[in-house]
């Protein structure tokens, strides 16, 4: 695809274009020892320099000193929060003095968001969103509408951290899909790609030079690097009939020793999507909201069911995690749930590494 | 109709009155609840009448002299439901530190006079005395609880109560963990939530004010704590502090710390 060159001194216009068409910017921001996603409205306020060491249960950064505003790998946060909302009222309800009781929508969020410095992984993590929640019988409406008025900003991930297995999983790391711009992070500047009619128009308003030979050949050689830098990785991208195999495995118990059960893994999890629901009602008890929580398999609300809870410990837990995740998946939407963005693997408490247990069950190394 | 009110009453045993607060604190939702049920024993607030019957008896406080160990047989007798409110009803409280010690000698350390003062050897939460109908953990517990809990219990239905870790609120906020950022030894894993990841929201590392989750992993994450540098004692006293008596939290702290005092 045809591709422009964007020098980084000039790239306040790409946040200005987005503006100008009515986005609110979203980018990578420092923030409490992290790179989260934030508003951003300047181009200094990206993490110029600043770059990640990640290790199972551990996250930190550093100044390293470089000019680049992406020579990092993902902080905790994917684009699930931006279109599966951690917690939102879904409608609410009113009795009024006869005692009638009136059901009223409550409005999906209608901004319009730019995210920008999206990874591959990330990608393919919504592919999966989307699969779940607006691809089936019922569309979600909230997730719809904020899914609708996105437009993505991928960046080529040069800078995987060690707890990264994206390879193994076939998600990256180079962006190939969803994307409406796609950068290559270079020493002065970024390779402009357009990936959507959206992409081109936008791109379009940006003063592009044209890419030069050695800049594409530069680009592709560090995506290329980043790849084999990689030494995590899953036995196989199909583990269904492993796992099924070894539901009685000891390993299971061997995890369930060191698992917390704090659903860390899965609220971090870019593809997991399980959800309670609350009811809110006033004291007055005449008004009441009804509201959709992020949830985990490691509740033990998620499998309560009148009376009874079918997982009580952490050994089914783990397991209907895992057994869900890279296997039962492949039944459901024809592939695992899992993209190797290996944030479960930095943000678990206790450092807990799914490569490993996954190895450990169903054989095979995890560093390649 | 004001007949008609359910009654109420708010009753304090070994406690710091905090957990009442959260009613008064209440602001506008105060007035509903006034409204919504008849208020017949709350000293704090004003009204006095101990022993009337009522529909729910909140009790604030542990139990940790023999009068309170009586009085709250009597305050069970005439109450239909009975909701703990705060660590101290629901665990023992901070005051159960010195289950784990001689309280004899802590008296005897403070006191010129200790035989003047009759205290039971151990703090001991509402649930070792008498039937709990519903505890609402924290330290103080939250208006938002006591308003959710009286709500339910007005609607006839089973109250709604957390018993999810920290972590799921703390996600759902979208705070960076300060565990797996700073190398923080936060609780988070293992306690209730309730309170809104509070304490991670503004970057330090969760106390376990609101005592033990459901299923909480207390000896992995003391392990942790271990591994992050922390000596036996100091995880012992993450452990053995607000909520130090709940069994699990007990469980993890004491065997750092070696065996209790006979």
């Amino acid at each position: 695809m045809e591709s422009g060159f964007l020098p980084r001194t000039r790239f306040q216009t790409l946040l200005d274009a987005l503006h100008r068409a009515g986005y609110r910017c979203v980018g990578p921001r420092v923030r409490d020892g992290a790179i989260v996603y934030d508003t951003l409205t300047r181009a200094e306020e990206l993490p110029r320099g600043m770059r990640d060491r990640q290790a199972p249960g551990r996250y930190r950064l550093e100044q390293t000193g470089n000019p680049r505003f992406f020579s990092w790998a993902n902080g905790p946060q994917a684009l699930k929060p931006f279109v599966f909302a951690p917690q939102e009222p879904l409608w609410r309800s009113e009795r009024n003095a006869s005692g009638e009781i009136r059901f009223a929508e409550i409005s999906p969020p209608a901004e319009r968001l730019a995210i920008i410095g999206v990874r591959a992984c990330d990608l393919a993590a919504l592919r999966l969103q989307d699969r779940h929640f607006q691809e089936g019988v019922v569309a979600d409406s909230h997730y719809a509408a904020r899914r609708r008025n996105l437009i993505l900003i991928a960046v080529h991930c040069t800078h995987p951290a060690d707890t990264c297995f994206c390879v193994s999983t076939g998600d990256g790391p180079r962006a190939t899909q969803d994307f409406d711009l796609a950068l290559s992070e270079l020493d002065d500047g970024y390779l402009v790609q357009a990936g959507s009619e959206p992409g081109r128009e936008l791109a379009a308003q940006l003063t592009l030079t044209r890419a030069t030979a050695a800049q594409r050949e530069a680009a592709a050689r560090e995506i290329e690097e980043s790849a084999k830098s990689q030494t995590r990785r899953l036995p196989s991208r199909q583990l269904r009939d492993a796992l099924f195999a070894n539901l009685e495995h000891p390993r299971w118990n061997d995890v369930a020793e060191r698992c917390l059960s704090c659903g860390n893994c899965t609220a971090v999890c870019p593809t997991c999507f399980c959800h309670s629901e609350a009811e809110e009602p006033t004291l007055a008890g005449d008004h009441s909201r009804h509201l959709r929580l992020w949830d985990s398999c490691f509740t033990q609300g998620h499998s309560y069911i009148h009376g009874l809870t079918i997982r009580a410990d952490t050994r089914t837990r783990y397991r209907q995690w895992l057994t869900h995740k890279l296997g039962s998946w492949h039944d459901q939407y024809g592939r695992s749930g899992c993209v190797g963005c290996g944030r479960c693997i930095a943000w678990c408490p206790v450092g807990i590494d799914i490569t490993e247990e996954a190895a450990a069950i169903c054989g095979g190394g995890t560093h390649g | 109709m004001n007949n008609a009110r359910p009654r109420i009453a708010v009753h304090k045993f070994a406690s710091c009155d905090g957990c009442q607060l959260a009613f008064l604190n209440l602001g506008e939702d105060l007035l509903a609840l006034a409204q919504a049920v008849e208020i017949v024993h709350f000293a704090e607030a004003g009204p006095v009448d101990p022993d009337a019957a009522v529909d729910i008896a909140f009790i604030e406080g542990s139990i940790s002299t023999p009068e309170d160990a009586e009085r709250v047989r009597r305050v069970r007798a005439n109450s239909r439901y009975l909701v703990t409110v705060g660590a101290c009803a629901t665990s023992g409280g901070l005051q159960a530190l010195r289950n784990f010690a001689d309280a004899r000698e802590w008296l005897a350390a403070i006191y010129a006079k200790p035989e003047y003062i009759q205290s039971l050897a151990t703090s001991t939460p509402i649930s070792s005395h008498v039937k709990v109908d519903l505890e609402l953990w924290g330290c103080p517990v939250s208006g938002r609880q006591l308003l959710a809990a009286t709500r339910s219990l007005l609607f006839a239905v089973p109250p709604w109560y957390e018993k999810d870790k920290v972590c799921l609120e703390c996600k759902r906020h979208q705070n960076v963990c300060v565990m797996v950022a700073k190398g923080a030894p936060c609780l988070g894993p293992v306690t209730r939530a309730g309170c809104g990841a509070l304490c991670p929201a503004f970057r330090r590392d969760c106390y376990a004010c609101y005592g033990p989750a459901e299923n909480p992993n207390a000896e992995s994450l003391a392990r942790r704590f271990e591994g992050l540098g922390l000596m036996p004692e100091a995880v012992a006293r993450r452990f053995l502090f607000i909520n130090g008596a709940a069994p699990a939290f007990a469980e993890a702290g004491l065997k750092r710390r070696g065996k209790p005092h006979d």
